[in-house]
């Protein structure tokens, strides 16, 4: 792969020159302690000292809600997606992982069409991070990208080291050659490996990803799960924030100034109550406990069968996010047989007094 | 996606085909039966779909739901679904009329093996609704005949008025090439002839079984199978022969939306046909 260097105050003029003709997203702080993928005017609104975002950039790929077709009584139309381009920057590697696991999805025995052309619309440009108390990249092999991006910007010292990873991404570098170098000093490298190393070891969680099949297959009916379901509030806020969250609903709107609807596609959550409901009322997972089961048995074991990785790529969101602390890390825990300290198992205690 | 993959761009799967009702009719109190073609007539003729397959309806200003299909494919041109009054999409079909419009996409899911079930000993077992997928494979055995051994029907209902297909299943017991049982929890008539029982009553009338030579076909709801299956594993039908076809939440028919998720498949894609097998395989199948 090429590999180039950009000196760090030269990144803004770069992310201008490179945005004319598309919208910029990245990294932008919200409140106090915040941060979300946000459209800038101007790149020095980004914020890239940020661990991660509210919710992942799927957000950007298919919009919480949008509308599939406009349905007419004899005819069907095909509600046309945003053309406008795209650049997203500042992906960190597991949210890389993230749109690489949703690229597979989506293209898999059906092609998603919505999916498939925001995402062929937008250059995906990724940052380097350095991990938090939740980050569990480490431990799902996601903490590194080696493909899913067009540039990959590695920050050491007051330089960028620019991996190129697309033609798409090389003709970005193109545009502005004179912001780049391209000679690379054993000293360059020297620097990037200590920071590889000294990041590997920053690392403060880990699981066991390999063993979560097992367990998920051994512990199927053990407490663990009741007791999680008794703090659960079925909010379905960590389905909202999972890079690799992907279900969805669809609803008829019908338009009032004419004999049409919308046929609108929103995002859904596994952990909501209607989920496995079926017409006449029959629910096929009506307790907190057997959804949370499919939730994790998607993410901890059937994934891991299929395709060999956990649909998981230890962002931390649902660990900054459950309200009671029910995330991967605290489940794959508690499956392992730990003393997990979150709310969930602190009330669950409180319950079975 | 960058550059190194090739995305081949079908056409939207999740876009309906206008399709026209040709013919609605009542064959119980809640139960409707609704023959469809495409509006393009290209596509009428060229559908191509395998018995036990389902497809996706949606009614202008309701939704969208997965429904049988109850027509055989032996028999290309029209589409035949029974559908229960049961829903909010299921509502808006029953107020439509012939010649009125509604969207079909599909077909989605594995249909019955066909191939595995070709010279076997065929045993249908359906109850209620049940006999909606049923039909499907029913009519395609009797449509290719001599490709199948013998064939034997067991249908249970609550009431008389409630079975459906009842006339087309009475008719089918005139026919010498299968056995055909019926049965009613309950005769509230005075008038039934057939069987009075549950569908389990009628096991003891099927001729002699060659248990590894029978495919066994169930359908009915959820607390009949626990019954019907006792029964079957009885006579020593091997569990990977007993199929089944099973109801899920499903948005999208084609692994998308993941309501239907059950372990690591999708009951779209991967189903709705399962074997016995793979329902004591998987944890709550059934």
């Amino acid at each position: 792969m090429r590999i180039v260097k950009l000196k760090q105050d030269r990144l803004n003029s770069f992310l201008e020159a490179v945005s004319t003709d598309s919208e910029l997203w990245g990294p932008v702080k919200k409140g106090a302690d915040k941060h979300r993928f946000k459209i800038v005017d101007n790149p020095a609104e980004f914020d890239l000292d940020y661990t991660r975002t509210i919710l992942p950039p799927k957000k950007i790929f298919l919009p919480p809600r949008f509308n599939m077709f406009k349905a007419m009584p004899t005819a069907y139309e095909e509600e046309t997606m945003d053309p406008t381009k795209k650049i997203l920057f500042g992906v960190h590697p597991c949210d890389i992982h993230g749109i690489l696991i949703m690229d597979q999805f989506y293209t898999q025995t059906y092609n998603d069409p919505y999916y498939i052309r925001s995402r062929e619309n937008t250059i995906i440009l990724g940052h380097s991070c350095w991990p938090d108390e939740h980050c569990l990249c480490h431990s799902t092999g996601t903490d590194v990208a080696n493909e899913g991006y067009d540039l990959f910007f590695t920050a050491l010292n007051d330089e960028y080291l620019v991996w190129i990873g697309s033609s798409k991404g090389d003709d970005l570098v193109r545009i502005v050659p004179e912001l780049f170098n391209e000679d690379l000093s054993d000293r360059d490298i020297q620097n990037y490996i200590r920071w590889r190393e000294d990041r590997s070891k920053a690392f403060k969680a880990e699981i066991n990803f390999k063993a979560m099949p097992d367990f998920m297959e051994l512990k199927y009916r053990d407490a663990v799960w009741e007791n999680l379901s008794h703090a659960c509030l079925a909010c379905g806020s960590c389905s909202n924030v999972c890079p690799t969250c992907t279900c969805y609903n669809v609803n008829d709107k019908p338009r009032l100034s004419e004999n049409a609807s919308d046929i609108a596609r929103c995002w859904d959550a596994c952990t909501l109550e209607s989920y496995s409901e079926v017409a006449g009322g029959e629910n096929f997972r009506e307790s907190r406990s057997e959804r949370l089961k499919l939730y994790y048995t998607h993410k901890l074991q059937a994934f891991i069968s299929k395709y060999g990785k956990p649909a998981c790529v230890g962002c931390g969101r649902c660990a900054a996010t459950c309200p009671v602390g029910i995330n991967v890390k605290t489940v794959a825990g508690a499956l392992d047989g730990e003393e997990v300290d979150a709310f969930w198992s602190r009330y669950a205690t409180e319950v079975t007094k | 996606m960058n550059g190194t993959e090739k995305i081949i761009n079908q056409v939207n799967p999740y876009k309906p085909e206008p399709a026209r009702i040709v013919r609605a009719y009542d064959l119980t109190d809640d139960v409707r039966f609704f023959q469809v073609r495409f509006a393009d007539m290209d596509l009428a003729l060229s559908f191509k779909y395998e018995a036990g397959q389902f497809a996706m309806i949606s009614v202008l200003g309701a939704g969208e739901a997965p429904f049988s299909i109850s027509s055989t494919p032996s028999r290309p041109g029209l589409l035949e679904f029974c559908i229960r009054k049961t829903g909010v999409v299921t509502d808006a079909i029953f107020r439509l009329k012939e010649n009125d419009f509604i969207g079909v996409r599909g077909p989605y899911g594995t249909g019955f093996p066909i191939e595995m079930m070709k010279g076997r000993d065929i045993l249908f077992v359906m109850g209620g609704l049940g006999a909606a997928p049923l039909r499907s494979v029913l009519l395609y055995c009797l449509d290719d005949r001599d490709h199948f051994g013998r064939i034997s029907v067991l249908h249970g209902a609550k009431r008389p008025a409630e079975m459906i297909f009842r006339d087309e299943f009475l008719h089918l017991k005139k026919r010498s090439d299968l056995d055909c049982y019926l049965s009613v929890d309950k005769d509230d008539t005075g008038e039934w002839t057939e069987n009075t029982g549950v569908v389990t009553t009628l096991f003891p009338k099927v001729k002699t079984i060659v248990p590894e030579n029978t495919a066994a076909v169930v359908c009915g709801p959820p607390i009949m199978y626990k019954f019907v299956i006792n029964e079957l594993i009885k006579l020593n039908i091997p569990k990977d022969q007993i199929l089944m076809t099973l109801e899920r939440r499903m948005k999208c028919g084609v692994g998308k939306c993941g309501h239907c998720a059950i372990d690591y498949i999708y009951t779209c894609i991967d189903g709705p046909v399962f074997t016995y097998w793979d329902v004591l395989h998987m944890r709550e199948l059934i």
